[in-house]
């Protein structure tokens, strides 16, 4: 699974991507900030207010209870300040 | 069909006009544009630094243009939204509506923007005119505000 970041989610964990094999507990997305969280404190620190990420699967807004599938990219970001 | 680009590069407001009033035929009878600007803060920005993400960015806009057609008698479309390094006084985003009538055209605009500003994964960050480490700007409650009235 491509596991994408951007702004300071990106800069907290400390890489723009990454490939990770997810276990069968994870199913939908709340599971893989949790599981994610304890994979060290940089992980942690960015998902501190986990309430407050905002996730896209395959490039489209998805709420925390969305499950995961057959996802192909998930993306975690902060609320979003374009315009 | 709507025009969605994203873009480093600054975009030309005229131009934009010009080629949309020529190619949305002859019962046009309003565009409106909206133009988002880098501000200064009264001195204490020297730029922005606008991080996207790639795919979804040009993705979300489009999905957003095509919710506004399905909402107004839209006859043309064009959404510009940068990356990268922008300056005070430089655009960042900018929409162009093209109607029948102005009424259809300034409400498509609106929505656009207060769609755009909430869903369209842009993230703005500061570079400091004092040389200090900027923070990343802040989402406001006040957008989500202005999206509520669309969906009730």
């Amino acid at each position: 699974m491509k596991l994408v970041y951007f702004a300071w989610v990106r800069e907290r964990i400390g890489v723009p991507e990454e490939e990770r094999d997810l276990p069968d507990s994870v199913h939908m997305v709340a599971d893989l900030i949790e599981w994610l969280i304890g994979h060290g404190e940089n992980y942690a620190y960015a998902f501190e207010n986990a309430q407050a990420i905002r996730v896209a699967i395959d490039r489209q807004h998805v709420p925390h209870d969305a499950p995961i599938g057959n996802a192909k990219e998930i993306a975690f970001f902060p609320p979003m300040t374009g315009g | 069909m709507a025009r969605v680009i994203v873009q480093r590069d600054g975009f030309d407001i005229a131009a934009e006009i010009a080629r949309m009033a020529a190619e949305s035929g002859s019962d046009v009878g309003a565009i409106v544009t909206f133009t988002g600007l880098c501000r200064a803060e009264k001195g204490a920005l020297a730029a922005l630094e606008l991080e996207h993400y790639p795919g979804m960015a040009e993705a979300e806009m489009e999905r957003i243009a095509h919710e506004a057609e399905g909402r107004w008698p839209i006859d043309a479309l064009t959404i510009v939204h940068r990356y990268g390094k922008i300056v005070p006084g430089e655009g960042i985003v900018l929409v162009l509506v093209a109607s029948a009538h102005r009424a259809a055209a300034f409400e498509a605009a609106e929505f656009l923007m207060d769609y755009l500003k909430t869903h369209a994964p842009f993230w703005k960050k500061e570079h400091r005119a004092d040389g200090q480490d900027g923070a990343w700007v802040e989402a406001h409650a006040r957008d989500d505000v202005a999206l509520g009235r669309w969906q009730s």
